[in-house]
């Protein structure tokens, strides 16, 4: 088994999430993480998703998705050179002994502070999954109640 | 002028040049069969059960190469139409479903007779649409066919809320279509060809290895073409029998797990495999990892998906079989030296031929080449699933495509009549055999009544052998005889003779070797659907096997 990242454009309707998510649940197959949103093109949506499967029934798999008939096009972004990002934002206890540490981690690490309340301190983080990783560990210490993360979506890179 | 949505699909039906519905109404789809009461044309066939309406519909199809359609009404009606939608998706045959659904605005609430078709459908079904507003139907229609007929051809359903057959709008019915994300290719490439045409003509030990792709594309010609050229030896799966004619002297018969043995030989031996619209299923290639293990593959196949999906490929070219086999004419320019190659293939069709005891009893085989000699081998025959329908490939020789029906892919029992029935209204100047087993008959035996009443006769030769022959032949080869609920009695109950008559069909009932022809010549003149019960060898196998798992050439009453 394997991590890959596909990227689906799809035709924005009812109905195609299901057609596609349905090709990997038939068999047996979980999905990582899943993001969907419609494109520069409002008549198309760009599915990101993450999957641990096995190389052989991946390659039959992105066969099948190009056969369905709303798949536009499929992107396996798994080798290529590209740019993925991830949204998290992460719901740390306060406490009036480590919060400035926990603002000052934040600082550290270019994160966003996006709520102070009594008890909790929202942090916002945007980067790739070794990033928000990272990040995770370095607040783990203080106490995470509540993580929310967008999944991955990437883009083809073009320049270096 | 607005019409309403029920009179858009029959409008759209007409443009499509639909001749045939075949369905069963219900509240919900009543709006659309109020619209068929005043119509002609299409003819509306009223089956017994919608799974009879959907096979009726396949048959129609694959007789034809016309898309069949039938018409359900929402929930159970729907549901019933589901084996019949799955049995023409393994099959790629196209057909076009409509069922009822509920009002738009109680879906997803648990109505009366709702049933969530476009999720059912969504895995067993070539594509599928849910129309929510009546301005889409026209297009919508015109969608489904253009998908159900082209490319790699399957069932599209198409679920229709009433209160969308009962709104209006203005009808424009579309004269193309064109779906960006809908292309299926059709011109193979031309440097794969090239290999391919390379290939044969360096091979030593080629077979051409033919699917159903070649019936669907209608290349039969472009085949025979190439034979004559190349003088390959053709083995056919189940789903292209008739696709090379049965006759010829380079066909070997089917291959795979009841494939004849020189067939399966070939294939183990070749140096060069051209597979053409077949897709490696299981029961074709046995033991993946001894399949063919000196061969070198090409495929020709309009689904990039079947390719390199269980064998690997070493020449794929995506495209419609005709087109490609065209090409690939013009490309070859030498026969391959392979008459040694031919006289191998020759002594093993002589050491181990098809073959049964044909001692004075009734044997199912026996009835098969009787209906074969009566019928001159032009009739169309289907078949239900299981012993039946192998021996039914064995031993009837298929000379043209369209004249095999069966369900090779989800193998579904219950089959063979309605298909029967849908095959010659599509073809109402040939003989329809179904060759039945006395299991299978039973699961559709009630469109007894739709073929007598609408004059659609068919006839049906029934191997009653009292049991489920197939799971029998395997308890008694891999389960130590333990035959567990395979014993159906049905020489006792039901009196098929008795049901057959009770519809209004005529039933024959024939104990003895010597009455088999007698009985089939009387079938054939009789102008009525006739069902005839040939009380068959009780424990007769299927032979040769290779049994489930096992490398093609290791066959059970194969070559010592």
């Amino acid at each position: 088994m394997h991590k890959f990242t596909l990227a689906v454009l799809v035709e924005n309707k009812f109905g195609v999430l299901a057609r596609v998510s349905g090709l990997f649940s038939a068999r047996g197959f979980n999905i990582d993480s899943l993001a969907v949103a419609e494109t520069e093109d409002p008549t198309m949506s760009r599915i990101t998703m993450v999957v641990d499967a096995d190389e052989r029934i991946l390659e039959q798999i992105k066969k099948q998705l190009n056969k369905l008939v709303d798949v536009v096009k499929v992107i396996d972004l798994t080798e290529k050179d590209c740019i993925d990002r991830e949204l998290v934002l992460i719901k740390v206890k306060l406490d009036p002994r480590t919060r400035d540490k926990v603002i000052q981690t934040a600082d550290s690490l270019a994160a966003k502070v996006i709520d102070i309340g009594r008890e909790t301190l929202t942090i916002e983080e945007v980067g790739d999954t070794k990033k928000i990783n990272a990040t995770l560990e370095l607040l783990r210490p203080f106490g995470i109640i509540e993580i929310v993360r967008t999944g991955r979506i990437a883009i083809q890179a073009d320049g270096k | 002028m607005k019409i309403t949505g029920a009179e858009i699909l029959l409008e759209s039906l007409k443009r499509e040049k639909v001749r045939v519905i075949f369905g069963y109404p219900g509240g919900n789809v009543l709006p659309f069969f109020d619209k068929l009461y005043d119509v002609k044309e299409p003819r509306f066939i009223l089956t017994r059960h919608e799974q009879g309406a959907a096979h009726a519909a396949d048959g129609y199809a694959r007789a034809t190469g016309e898309a069949g359609v039938c018409v359900a009404t929402s929930g159970p009606g729907a549901t019933n139409l589901v084996t019949g939608i799955a049995t023409a998706y393994m099959d790629s045959i196209p057909m076009i479903a409509i069922t009822g659904q509920v009002k738009t605005f109680v879906i997803g609430n648990d109505a009366f007779q709702e049933a969530d078709v476009t999720g059912i459908t969504r895995s067993i079904s070539k594509h599928n649409f849910l129309v929510k507003d009546v301005r889409e139907l026209a297009n919508t229609v015109k969608e489904a066919f253009h998908i159900a007929c082209t490319g790699r051809p399957g069932p599209v359903v198409i679920d229709l809320p009433v209160d969308v057959q009962q709104a209006s709008c203005e009808f424009r019915y579309p004269k193309t279509v064109d779906l960006r994300s809908y292309k299926p290719v059709l011109e193979g490439h031309k440097g794969q060809i090239k290999r391919i045409a390379k290939a044969i003509e360096s091979s030593k030990k080629p077979v051409l290895y033919v699917g159903g792709g070649v019936i669907i594309s209608g290349a039969s010609h472009e085949l025979i073409e190439l034979v004559k050229k190349t003088h390959i030896p053709v083995t056919t799966t189940l789903m292209a029998m008739g696709a090379f004619p049965g006759t010829d002297r380079f066909y070997l018969g089917m291959l795979g797990m009841h494939g004849t043995v020189y067939a399966n030989h070939a294939i183990q031996e070749a140096d060069l495999i051209i597979a053409v619209g077949a897709r490696f299923d299981d029961r074709v290639t046995g033991k993946l990892d001894e399949f063919a293990p000196h061969a070198k593959i090409a495929h020709i196949d309009i689904d990039p998906s079947s390719v390199s999906k269980n064998v690997t490929v070493d020449i794929p070219c995506i495209g419609d079989a005709k087109n490609v086999l065209q090409e690939l004419n013009k490309t070859v320019k030498k026969r391959p030296d392979i008459d040694s190659w031919l006289k191998k293939i020759d002594d093993w069709r002589k050491k181990a031929p098809l073959q049964y005891k044909n001692d004075d009893k009734l044997r199912p085989q026996y009835v098969i080449e009787e209906i074969y000699k009566a019928t001159k081998g032009e009739a169309v025959i289907t078949t239900e699933v299981g012993q039946n329908q192998m021996w039914a490939a064995q031993y009837y020789n298929y000379d043209k495509p369209r004249t095999f029906l069966t369900s090779g892919g989800l193998g579904t029992m219950g089959y063979g009549f309605p298909a029967a029935i849908g095959a010659k209204v599509g073809r109402p100047d040939k003989v329809v055999f179904d060759i039945a087993g006395d299991g299978s008959i039973q699961m559709n035996i009630q469109e007894l009544a739709t073929s007598v009443l609408n004059k659609i006769n068919v006839k049906i030769a029934v191997l009653n052998n009292c049991y489920l022959g197939m799971v029998r032949q395997w308890q008694q080869l891999f389960y130590n005889r333990r035959y567990s609920h395979t014993y159906m009695n049905t020489c006792n109950c039901p009196d098929l003779v008795k049901v057959a008559e009770s519809y209004g069909a005529c039933g024959i009932r024939v104990t003895d070797k010597k009455d088999v022809r007698n009985a089939i010549e009387r079938a054939i003149k009789e102008d009525n659907t006739v069902l005839i019960d040939f009380r068959v060898e009780e424990e007769e196998n299927v032979m040769p096997m290779v049994p489930a798992g096992e490398a093609i050439n290791r066959m059970i009453g194969g070559m010592a």
